[in-house]
């Protein structure tokens, strides 16, 4: 376990708080608070879970200026370190104030003065948690989560899936996208399930790593702009008459497959082999 | 028990689940056991939407405990929205109304008074003498009803009965007017007979899909699956999406159009023009199947008549008249709209114009064009439903797989009810008008009255009825299946004094205290749905029906046990003159309801078990009370008109053809649907030897109609400077009373927003989040600002839906209609946006 200096001093607050404990159910308490439950989310802003409960002097201001009461102080029986700022995007969800009044109330930084952009809040990174009761996974239109979403169209699109099942209708998935996602919790708010079925976790949650041994070919190249490997000479291929081959695209074509016997490039046409 | 071994897996992850929540496993085997064995299933269409998805209702000891969507049914294949995905709640809200309730003071009707419970005797007998007061001192004429496209279609028929024949009164209106009266209006102007040409399977056969400020993606979320799924199986196909403001279409747009409002009318005219212009015209369906005709311009708001727009406007008298013209003078009139000029007025770059154009002029394309309220609700709703055809008749795309205009309807039987049977103020059954003479000859035969019974002037429109209300010329009035105190346009300035006028005696029927209820003098609770028996009509003239799954609360009673029960408090003689009773002798003495109901039609059918193909029985509570299959005997009566009447095309199957099938399509004859109409092949009514004949216009001609661009009724100015679009979202249907009743969709989207750019609310000092004061020029409210979220209004226009009944949008709206459809434009209005 890496206890660095910070995360003694938070562990001996969390003990001053919890004067009124003893014995062995104190020192169990103080264990157990030290990861905070998947459904507990922290203010905008706050700094990593670690030096959070260290610099947190647990004053309560960020939550006393939280204009929708999405803030409250952890309690004894929260299962989070006493005193702190927490919230339950079920019960109420952040609704990502622009001028972020919660970041402005914090004396100590636990909250990082440095985020003005709510948008560039992670407190968590929503979930479609379970695809099997998913309304929408089942072809069904409820997307409430897509359309509440305030980043709607960047953190949470709808990827169109043919229905099989129904052979005329599309499933409309709600896709979540980590990379624009603040986990405001607006979506597990008002997911209609009696269970949500999309939720936000705490990103060390939430999201998987890929190997560093491995790249995304289509990825690496759109960001390159090009082929890493530079792009091959044209190709040429041994067929019978009337058929042709694209390399890059659909591969073998027949004759009759496009509209006219012409390529959409007069050039094609005028420099074939078999030209007159 | 026997269980897979997924089942199994799932079972203990319960049983795990179960035990680290410390709840008793008891509860689990129960539930199981219960969804396998006493649950009774039955089909019914789904309360909300005009698309008409059917749904299993499953109830058990007498209540509906479940709904599955159902897999059987050609529209929807198991799929549901949000919504239908709460139907088994929707009836089970806690404030259910469940007995009559009277404004009282000390054992007194008082207007002002505080609404005690009462008996039905007692509410009838209130009623009665209020209506026969009406009657008495000023006709027929002051006495009205307000209906609605929800009712089923059996109901909307009695209130026809009811008023056009009983009380002889044709101030009728159903709700419907607010939403496609439009449609209604453009498909009669263009091709003599309503509703679309096509069904829901032109989905699966265009190459594109135009969306006229229709909000599918929320407002017909199912259809909207089907598109996007067109759309991703067909390598062609593309999405042209237009709206004022970006919504949920244009996540799937090709071409993406957001226009500045009102010139939609522009962009029509200027496809009609590229069609001409680049010789794209289908002359041979032109010259044979298609009228040219110039409509009367300058027609006004349908403002009252004192309003100075009203006064200034040439044609507000003959709004809907016409003179022909000839091809080259209507091609002279389009070309007017060149792309230059159009792309300058609604700020659509050319591109996209262009595009656009293409879709419709490429005759390779297949193109269905759909729209809804940004057409319907509009000052020039008629004239965009009117242009729309033009396009589609230029170029012959019309009545053929993947071809057409298709209008679709947010209320599940606007079509059903409201337009079928002809509840408007100007109806008859099956496309009949009450000012045509033999139209209403032939309704007196069938209804067995003395010719002249119906009266031969329109009643009120829906509006106007408002207006009457306020200047006291309606003094007794019915409000039934809707919710018109939160859906009337300037409630401030007319509804509510209508409603609170000391003078008149207001009736609100609903399930649920909504505003309107709180405006009435008398309310009265009302089954709905699945606690009656019913049939609607979807926009692709799909009729439904379903059986009565289980009881009122209370003594709620169904719209249709309202109506008749009423009518045996009217005598003959106290509704009817003299010289109209002479001519039937025999009904002297006799009451409304022996004249109307008891006629040996509609009674003709005795009292049975109504059971399925299972066996099970189901309870039909107005045919227990009235002693006979009245909902059946209704049905066949009403089923003449379209066998036997003067405009054909309305065919209906018999009354138990429908309770074994998932709908039929309309017309249906010798037993067969009708896909497409009009076409040789597809509709047997085209005469022999035709390939397509538009068989509502007596030459069998559609009509293309020559009408410009006209500005709206309101603008912004210096003062109230944005547009105000109203509308909806897919969580909430309508007004909200059922849906605002259902936790989870009152979670899910608890209260209106006001959706704005974010340099608008900047400008104005707000910011997203906070409450700001929206205002017009006819009233206020407050409501919270949303920069972000499902809708992206340009700068100059904000966006707010009208479900919430806390926040009255209808508060601001203006009541200009299109003056010749009379529905209200509720999408354009100049509103200023401050702090509060």
């Amino acid at each position: 376990m890496d206890t660095t200096r910070r995360r003694f001093i938070g562990d001996a607050a969390r003990t001053a708080g919890g004067v009124a404990l003893c014995g062995l159910g104190l020192g169990l308490y103080a264990r157990r608070s030290t990861s905070l439950p998947a459904q507990a989310l922290r203010p905008p802003g706050a700094i990593t879970e670690s030096e959070f409960l260290a610099a947190c002097i647990r004053c309560g201001l960020c939550v006393r200026d939280c204009p929708y009461d999405t803030l409250q102080l952890a309690q004894f029986d929260d299962d989070i370190a006493i005193g702190t700022p927490w919230f339950n995007a079920r019960n109420i969800p952040c609704e990502m104030c622009e001028d972020i009044p919660c970041v402005a109330a914090c004396p100590t930084g636990a909250l990082d003065p440095a985020l003005t952009d709510i948008d560039a809040a992670r407190m968590g990174t929503a979930v479609l948690v379970d695809q099997e009761n998913c309304l929408n996974y089942l072809g069904l239109r409820c997307d409430v989560c897509y359309r509440v979403c305030p980043l709607i169209d960047e953190a949470i699109t709808i990827e169109w899936q043919h229905n099989a099942r129904s052979g005329k209708h599309s499933r409309l998935l709600p896709t979540v996208h980590a990379d624009a996602c603040t986990g405001c919790g607006k979506c597990e708010y008002a997911c209609v399930l009696e269970e949500a079925a999309i939720k936000v976790l705490p990103q060390r949650v939430a999201r998987g790593a890929g190997g560093r041994h491995y790249r995304i070919g289509w990825e690496e190249k759109a960001q390159a702009g090009d082929s890493l490997v530079p792009a091959d000479p044209e190709h040429r291929y041994n067929l019978p008459e009337g058929l042709d081959y694209d390399y890059a695209g659909e591969g073998l074509i027949r004759e009759g497959d496009t509209a006219t016997p012409f390529a959409a490039d007069p050039l094609e046409t005028l420099n074939r082999e078999s030209a007159p | 028990m026997k269980l897979s071994r997924r089942e199994f897996v799932r079972a203990n992850a319960a049983a795990a689940t179960a035990a680290a929540a410390g709840v008793s496993l008891l509860q689990a085997p129960d539930a199981v056991a219960a969804n396998g064995d006493n649950i009774r299933w039955d089909k019914a269409p789904c309360r909300f939407c005009g698309t008409g998805c059917s749904v299993l209702v499953g109830t058990r000891e007498g209540r509906i405990v479940a709904t599955q969507g159902d897999p059987d049914a050609p529209v929807n294949r198991g799929l549901n929205c949000i919504k239908g995905y709460f139907l088994a709640k929707i009836q089970y809200g806690e404030d259910r109304l469940k007995q009559p309730l009277l404004r009282m003071t000390n054992g007194e009707y008082d207007k002002n008074g505080e609404f005690t419970p009462i008996s039905w005797d007692a509410a009838f007998d209130i009623m009665a003498d209020k209506w026969k007061a009406a009657l008495r001192d000023k006709g027929p004429t002051a006495i009205g009803m307000f209906g609605s496209g929800q009712w089923t279609v059996w109901e909307g028929y009695a209130a026809s009965k009811l008023y056009k024949a009983g009380f002889r009164s044709n101030n009728l209106e159903p709700n419907a007017r607010h939403c496609m009266a439009s449609a209604v209006a453009g498909f009669i102007r263009t091709f003599g007979a309503d509703e679309p040409m096509g069904v829901y399977d032109d989905l699966e056969h265009a190459d594109a899909f135009v969306l006229w400020g229709s909000n599918m993606a929320e407002m017909h979320p199912i259809l909207w699956s089907r598109l996007t799924d067109r759309r991703l199986t067909h390598d062609r196909c593309k999405v042209a999406v237009l709206s004022t403001f970006k919504n949920r279409n244009f996540d799937l747009a090709d071409i993406p159009i957001v226009f500045r409002p009102q010139t939609d009318l522009a962009i029509l005219n200027y496809i009609a023009h590229h069609i001409i212009e680049s010789g794209k015209v289908n002359k041979d369906f032109v010259g044979k199947h298609v009228n040219f005709l110039r409509g009367n311009a300058d027609i006004g708001y349908g403002l009252r008549p004192e309003d100075p727009r009203e006064k200034a406007a040439a044609n507000a008298d003959n709004a809907g008249g016409s003179q022909p013209m000839t091809f080259e003078e209507y091609a002279k009139f389009v070309a007017d709209y060149d792309l230059d000029s159009v792309a300058k007025l609604s700020g659509v770059p050319k591109k996209e114009l262009l595009a656009l154009a293409e879709l419709y002029a490429d005759p390779d394309t297949k193109v269905v064009s759909y729209w809804t309220m940004g057409f319907n609700q509009h000052t020039r709703g008629t004239w965009c439903n009117n242009l729309v055809y033009n396009i589609h008749l230029l170029t012959g795309k019309i009545s053929e797989p993947g071809n057409g205009p298709f209008s679709l309807t947010g209320q599940p039987s606007a079509c059903g009810t409201a337009r079928e049977v002809g509840t408007f103020a100007h109806r008859l059954p099956a496309d009949l008008v009450v000012k045509n003479e033999a139209h209403r000859t032939f309704s007196e035969e069938v209804w067995k009255l003395p010719k002249g019974t119906i009266p031969g002037k329109p009643g009120y429109h829906a509006v106007l009825q408002n207006r009457m209300l306020k200047d006291g010329k309606i003094n007794a009035y019915w409000v039934m299946c809707n919710n018109n105190m939160q859906a009337a346009p300037n409630m401030n300035e007319e509804t509510f004094p209508g409603y609170r006028n000391p003078d008149n005696f207001i009736v609100v029927s609903d399930p649920y205290p909504t505003v309107t209820a709180m405006a009435a003098d008398l309310i009265l609770p009302t089954a709905m749905w699945a606690e009656k028996e019913g049939a609607y009509g979807n926009a692709e003239r799909r009729t439904q029906f379903w059986r009565q799954q289980v009881k009122a609360p209370g003594e709620a009673r169904s719209d249709l046990w309202q109506l008749v029960e009423f009518s045996r408090r009217f005598k003959v003689e106290e509704v009817w003159p003299e010289e109209l009773i002479a001519k039937k002798p025999g009904y002297r003495g006799k009451t409304l309801y022996d004249v109307l109901f008891a006629n040996g039609q509609v009674d003709k059918f005795p009292k049975q078990a109504v059971t399925d193909a299972a066996g099970a029985v189901y309870d039909n509570d107005e045919m227990e009370h009235f002693g006979y299959y009245l909902q059946k005997g209704l049905y066949e009566e009403y089923r003449i008109f379209g066998l036997k009447g003067p405009k054909k095309g309305h065919e209906l199957a018999e009354f138990d053809a429908y309770h074994r099938t998932r709908g039929l399509r309309w017309p249906v004859i010798d037993g067969k649907e009708t896909l497409w109409r009009y076409r040789s092949g597809y509709d047997p009514l085209v005469a022999a030897g035709k390939d397509v004949e538009f068989y509502g216009k007596p030459d069998g001609r559609a009509a293309i109609f020559a009408l410009p661009y006209e500005p709206a009724a309101e603008e912004p100015d210096d003062e109230y400077d944005l547009w105000l679009c109203t509308g909806r979202v897919l969580e909430h249907w309508h007004s909200g009373s059922m849906t605002q009743r259902v936790p989870e969709l009152y979670r899910a989207y608890p209260d209106a927003l006001l959706y704005m750019h974010p340099e608008d609310a900047k400008k104005r000092g707000l910011r997203r989040g906070v409450a700001a004061k929206l205002q017009t020029r006819r009233g206020e409210i407050t409501i919270q600002v949303e920069t972000r979220g499902r809708n992206r209004p340009p700068e100059g226009l904000v966006y707010a839906p009208w479900f919430d009944a806390r926040r009255l949008l209808n508060k601001l709206t203006l009541d200009a209609t299109c003056p010749i459809s009379k529905e209200t434009d509720y999408k354009k209005c100049a509103v200023k946006v401050t702090r509060t």
